[in-house]
């Protein structure tokens, strides 16, 4: 028994023991992006200042901006532009087809979709919104502490070959971010997405791709076989199947897009092969283009 | 042995093998490979799709071409095949003794080791005949010993050629030697004509018969370089009239740091069909005085070595004279038959004593001159200790001057009496006198004297202890003529009578140009005559072998001047560079006179040539290339069945492959990539590294180094500063300049640095670096007392350079180099560091925020925070010290980053964000 609790804090550690690369190069990653208009162009609860007015009957006496109002004879109130926290749910697949990648120098799509999220979630937090998880495993909160607790949830892998989005917990009128490869079956997919559009939740699917899964360079004879091992198929002439698999992933992609644009969320497709800053600051603008 | 045009084989029954090839190609086609696994999420798309069509499996065509390739390979290597095979059974196979004659002069020696292959070859057919071996060199003739040719065989690199030829002498001694039995002979000529070759053929012939081995390669010859009315001329010779031919001429000698260098190269051309060559050189005076050899490159022979000695070093020579002023009395010039003796030999430089001292003559003469200013004489006398010449005049001022009256001047050999004698004039008795032969000591000694040289007027020496070993030249009554002394090592000669004709006839005689020479004034004529050397002994300083390399002389003995000119060259007269007194001979392999002619052998002398295809085995290179191919089959089957590693298996199998077919004796090293120190200079080097100081604890310095290494990243992440891997430095090994900053933490127990590298940091800290000393005991007793890591801090800072220190101050400029702190924690919280101390005048101007303290960055930070723990982080970049506790000891690591970032950032800008103070007045003065 004891073993096992050993064995299973090991791995625990090591696990835990990638986090601060993975936390660290998001951090770097959101450092690239310059916080912009985050404000909401309007007075209202925050920390900047807006403007001054003139004090108005039923503000009270205590509003009063003495500093302001001392230089002439009128009454100013300092009005504070108004921010809001938006609560932003990200999913991460964290299924076994994620953890391939084609190239050394390539990320694994899961290592990229972590970041990509992280690095997000960095920029989110900064900016005064609060950032969990779909489902009840980490409510969604803000400050420092929870971009730790978000960095140590995301070094965990699933089990399965391809994870379904998990769509409980849904807060009504969240944000959503929802990173995968989207290889899987995409009925779960569209369920969520439906029961999103039903809570008013929009949001971002972020479908991330190695450059293989979009080439299909392959020829002779091959037997394919998923990451888990789950599933494989054998064919003499991988050649031949390239525009028939080519097409299949166009229409999947077609679907996604179709999905997301019936539910009033948008979608991505990323290559590992591209840069993270590149998926990162769409993610962003795309986020934040639902405030304004 | 079969043998196919240049081809034979050991064993061409094998060949047959080749007859299976085209069954193993129907066998090998048929196998199909098999199929790869590959993992690719994608799968989940893919299923349910069919194959189109049944492809069949085969080996492609080129891949079988390679196999049966490799086993053609196999086949034919294995059939023994030999390049060029000798057959044998064409030669003469001798029997009975065989002697090797070698001429062995220095014209032999450029193709020496093709002589000595040729002979290796000639003795391994011998031993294989079981023929006894003698061997005989002409140059240096020993009775030949018959003996196996296996035992001549052990000592063949000992044999050598001679820097001489074999002359007549030499040649006749050798026929004496030659043994009474049969015999026949190899005679390995040098290829140049010798009146001497008949008789020796005709004796060896009597005894057997007699094979010459000639090289047709070309033979050249460099002669003497002559001076010629400015310009250095030489003769390049060739054996044997050819086509046109360019050869390049260098000159060596001591460029001006005093190091060996090749000082000129020239083209030299010989024409179509000429064996002769010239090259005239126009070289400035300092150059020329420079070369100490000509070579012919690339000819490796004495013959193409040409030593120039003297002849081509031009003296320089500082006429100055008492008065000059009397325009149009050219023959009562005191300076006109010096002029006339030396013109030809050396260079004249004219001027006042001032201004020609600099030129650094080699003979300053003075003619009649009698007082010198006291500049001037501690000026001469400093040129003669550095081994110049003066050669003093006498005349009607010296004559009447007090120079040298009472007391010896230093500038002159002797004291004279006033006035000086009359002899045979007009208004004196007695006859004008002659000069006395010259004595054994004397540096003239040898020379013969006129009979018409008299002298009429002298000044007189003074009798004196020393005159009689000053006296080089005297009168027939025993006055002295010519006195000398040395001043250091030059010397200061006197003639006591005047350089124009009035005084003497001396300057008319032939005698005056020799005595100057032997004087060293003017130069040697470039071939002296046997007359002048009588009497005088030549060392050798540096001879050449037969190489034309250049070899000191050792204890050779000296040669008698007579010799030194035309005696034969031997091993008594080697050819060389001779030093006499006050000047150098040379004597060449090949003289002005030298003509090289081939050598012609009767009608009955078979003659053989060096070049000779050699008997190549290719059974070692077809199997090699046999194994290279089927490696290459097994990388190319791999890349084929995609197992060299995904998309990229094309390209790689294709480096693999080219690799792998480049032949063995291609594979060249890379440039050997810089190592050790080098190396680690240039990483450090090449990018901003910090660094700690190694203090032989292991444990402390890992910990260093994790401590700065998590400095650098946070350097990385936050700031433009972007830190290579930091170092550990050994203080006495290691290049301190490369790094901004040290870290050095304090031990008890570390060793002090040594003297050396005290010198070394001192050097750093003066130069702008930084030490921070980290004592790790938070400092609990306060700075440098009790505990020892401070005791142990106070005994290693002492020998630093460092100056008063103070805490620092809340102004200092590490308060905002980046971040704005106030405290500088790490693992512990002490405030206490310190850093140098403000100027005393230092002082809050007004409106400035910060007092202007330093101008440069400290030069050390101590504290005892132990900081590097703090720092610490392991390659992941989880931290390795735990730090107070929780979050907020989170935030005490937080602070300690930003002092490492502040301390960085110090050292790398300096006083910059100081200087920021001034801004606001800098602001106002450009009425901004």
């Amino acid at each position: 028994m004891s073993d096992r609790i050993t064995l299973l804090r090991r791995d625990a550690q090591e696990e835990a023991s990638r986090f601060p690369a993975l936390l660290a190069r998001a951090e770097h990653l959101a450092g690239t992006v310059l916080l912009g208009d985050h404000g909401r162009r309007r007075s209202g609860v925050g920390d900047d200042f807006w403007q001054y007015r003139p004090l108005r009957a039923g503000d009270s006496v205590r509003s009063i901006d003495w500093r302001r109002s001392a230089r002439g004879d009128d009454q100013y109130v300092r009005e504070r532009e108004w921010q809001i926290a938006q609560s932003v749910l990200l999913w991460v697949d964290t299924g076994a087809s994620m953890r391939f990648s084609s190239g050394k120098d390539l990320p694994s799509k899961g290592d990229r979709a972590r970041l990509v999220a992280l690095a997000a979630a960095v920029l989110l937090i900064r900016g005064g919104e609060r950032v969990g998880f779909t489902g009840w495993s980490l409510p969604p909160r803000g400050g420092d502490v929870q971009i730790l607790r978000l960095a140590e949830a995301l070094a965990t892998d699933g089990a399965e070959d391809y994870s379904e989005p998990e769509a409980r917990g849904m807060i009504p009128h969240a944000r959503a971010v929802f990173v995968s490869d989207f290889l899987g079956n995409l009925d779960p997919v569209e369920a969520a997405l439906t029961k999103a559009a039903d809570r008013g939740v929009r949001g971002v699917l972020v479908q991330v791709l190695d450059p293989t899964e979009e080439t299909f360079p392959f020829k002779g004879r091959t037997i394919f076989e998923s990451v888990g091992g789950s599933v494989s198929h054998e064919t003499l002439k991988a050649g031949d199947l390239r525009t028939r698999y080519l097409e299949r992933l166009a229409e999947r992609k077609a679907r996604l897009a179709h999905l997301s644009r019936l539910t009033g969320w948008q979608y991505l497709c990323h290559h590992t092969s591209d840069s993270a800053q590149n998926a990162l600051l769409w993610l962003y603008r795309a986020m934040d283009g639902g405030h304004g | 042995m079969t043998i196919l045009g240049p081809l034979g084989f050991t064993a061409p029954w094998l060949l047959l093998g080749l007859l299976a090839l085209p069954i193993l190609w129907v066998i090998l086609r048929a196998v199909p490979p098999a199929p790869i696994r590959r993992m690719f999420p994608g799968v989940v798309l893919l299923l349910g799709l069919k194959d189109e069509e049944q492809v069949t499996d085969r080996t492609p065509w080129w891949l079988l071409l390679m196999r049966m390739l490799a086993v053609a390979a196999v086949i034919i290597g294995l059939a023994g095949p030999v390049l060029n095979p000798q057959d044998d059974s064409g030669e003469q196979a001798g029997a009975g003794p065989l002697l090797v004659v070698m001429d062995a002069s220095w014209s032999s020696a450029s193709d020496w080791t093709a002589r000595l292959e040729a002979l290796d070859a000639l003795l391994t057919r011998a031993e294989r005949e079981a023929r006894p071996v003698a061997l005989m060199r002409l140059t240096n003739p020993e009775a030949p010993q018959f003996q196996a040719a296996g035992v001549l065989r052990s000592r063949l690199t000992g044999i050598l050629p001679e820097p001489w030829q074999p002359d007549d002498a030499r040649v006749t001694r050798a026929l004496e030697l030659l043994p009474d039995q049969d015999f026949d002979t190899y005679w390995m000529s040098d290829g140049l004509a010798r009146d001497s070759r008949k008789p020796l053929l005709e004796s060896l012939e009597g005894h057997g018969r007699v094979t010459v081995f000639e090289s047709p390669r070309a033979h050249y010859a460099l002669t003497p370089p002559r001076f010629e009315d400015g310009h250095v001329l030489l003769t390049l010779r060739r054996l044997r009239p050819g086509p046109e031919t360019e050869v390049s001429l260098a000159g060596h000698g001591l460029d001006p740091a005093g190091n060996p260098a090749v000082l000129l190269r020239n083209p030299v051309i010989f024409e179509q069909s000429a064996t002769e060559a010239e090259l005239e050189l126009n070289l400035p005076a300092e150059l020329r005085a420079r070369i100490t050899r000509f070579e012919i490159e690339g000819a490796r022979s004495a013959g193409a070595v040409s030593l120039p000695d003297d002849s081509l070093r031009r003296r320089e020579v500082a006429l100055i004279a008492g008065n000059e002023n009397r325009e149009g009395l050219e023959l009562l010039s005191p300076l006109h038959f010096l002029n006339k003796a030396l013109v030809p030999t050396a260079d004249l430089l004219d001027g006042t004593l001032e201004e020609v001292l600099p030129a650094n003559p080699d003979v300053i003469v003075l003619a009649d001159v009698a007082t010198l200013s006291p500049g001037e004489q501690s000026g001469i006398t400093e040129w003669l200790e550095n081994g110049g010449t003066l050669l003093r005049f006498a005349g009607p001022r010296l004559a009447a001057s007090d120079v040298s009256r009472s007391e010896e001047d230093p500038l002159m050999p002797v004291r004279l009496r006033a006035g000086g004698r009359s002899v045979g004039g007009a208004m004196s008795w007695g006859e004008p006198k002659s000069l006395a032969a010259f004595a054994e000591d004397s540096p003239f000694y040898g020379l013969e004297i006129p009979e018409d040289v008299t002298i009429s007027s002298q000044v007189m020496a003074q009798p004196d202890p020393t005159l009689a070993s000053r006296v080089i030249a005297q009168l027939t009554d025993g006055t002295p003529l010519v006195t000398r002394k040395s001043v250091g090592q030059g010397q200061v000669v006197l003639f006591h009578v005047t350089a124009n004709a009035e005084w003497s006839s001396l300057p008319l005689s032939g005698l005056f140009v020799r005595m100057l020479e032997r004087l060293a004034v003017s130069s040697m004529p470039a071939s002296p005559d046997a007359a002048d050397l009588v009497g005088t002994v030549w060392q050798p300083l540096r001879v050449l072998d037969a190489f034309g390399r250049i070899a000191d002389a050792g204890n050779l003995p000296g040669v008698a001047g007579e010799a030194l000119l035309d005696a034969p060259l031997g091993p008594e007269l080697q050819p060389g560079l001779y030093q006499g007194e006050d000047r150098s001979l040379a004597r060449n392999v090949v003289t002005a006179d030298t003509v090289l002619q081939p050598a012609v052998w009767p009608e009955r002398i078979s003659v053989e040539g060096l070049s000779r295809a050699q008997e190549t085995p290719l059974a070692g290179w077809l199997l090699a290339t046999a194994i290279a191919l089927l490696l290459a089959d097994v990388i190319a089957s791999l890349g084929l069945s995609g197992r060299l590693g995904g998309g990229r298996a094309g390209s790689a199998a294709a480096a693999i492959l080219a690799a792998a077919l480049m032949l063995p004796g291609m594979a060249r090293a890379q440039d050997d990539p810089p190592t050790g120190d080098d190396a680690a200079a240039i990483l450090a080097a090449s990018e901003v590294t910090l660094a700690h100081v190694l203090t032989g604890d292991r444990q402390l310095d890992d910990m260093a180094q994790a401590g700065l290494r998590g400095l650098s990243e946070i350097l990385f992440f936050r700031t433009s500063v972007e830190p290579a891997e930091p170092m550990g430095v050994d203080l006495e090994r290691d290049e301190l300049a490369f790094f901004p900053m040290l870290y050095w933490p304090v031990t008890p127990s570390q060793p002090a640095p040594s003297e050396a590298a005290y010198v070394k940091l001192n050097e750093y800290l003066r130069s702008g670096g930084m030490i921070l000393f980290d004592t790790r005991d938070a400092d609990v007793a306060g700075f440098g007392a009790a505990s020892p890591e401070g005791r142990k801090l106070q005994q290693l800072a002492a020998p630093l350079d460092i100056p008063p220190l103070e805490q620092v101050p809340q102004d200092h400029v590490l308060t905002r180099t980046f971040y704005l702190l106030q405290d500088f924690p790490g693992r512990y919280t002490s405030r206490d560091v310190w850093v140098e101390a403000a100027p005393p005048d230092a002082e809050l101007i007004e409106g400035m925020p910060f007092r202007n303290l330093n101008d440069n960055v400290t030069p050390v930070v101590i504290g005892g925070n132990d900081w590097a723990a703090a720092w610490a982080m392991d390659e992941r970049g989880n931290p390795l010290v735990r730090i107070g506790s929780g979050f907020s000891g989170e935030r005490q690591r937080e602070i300690a980053y930003r002092f490492g970032v502040n301390l960085v950032m110090h050292v790398l800008t300096g006083n910059y964000k100081s200087d920021q103070v001034h801004v606001p007045a800098l602001l106002d003065r450009l009425g901004q």
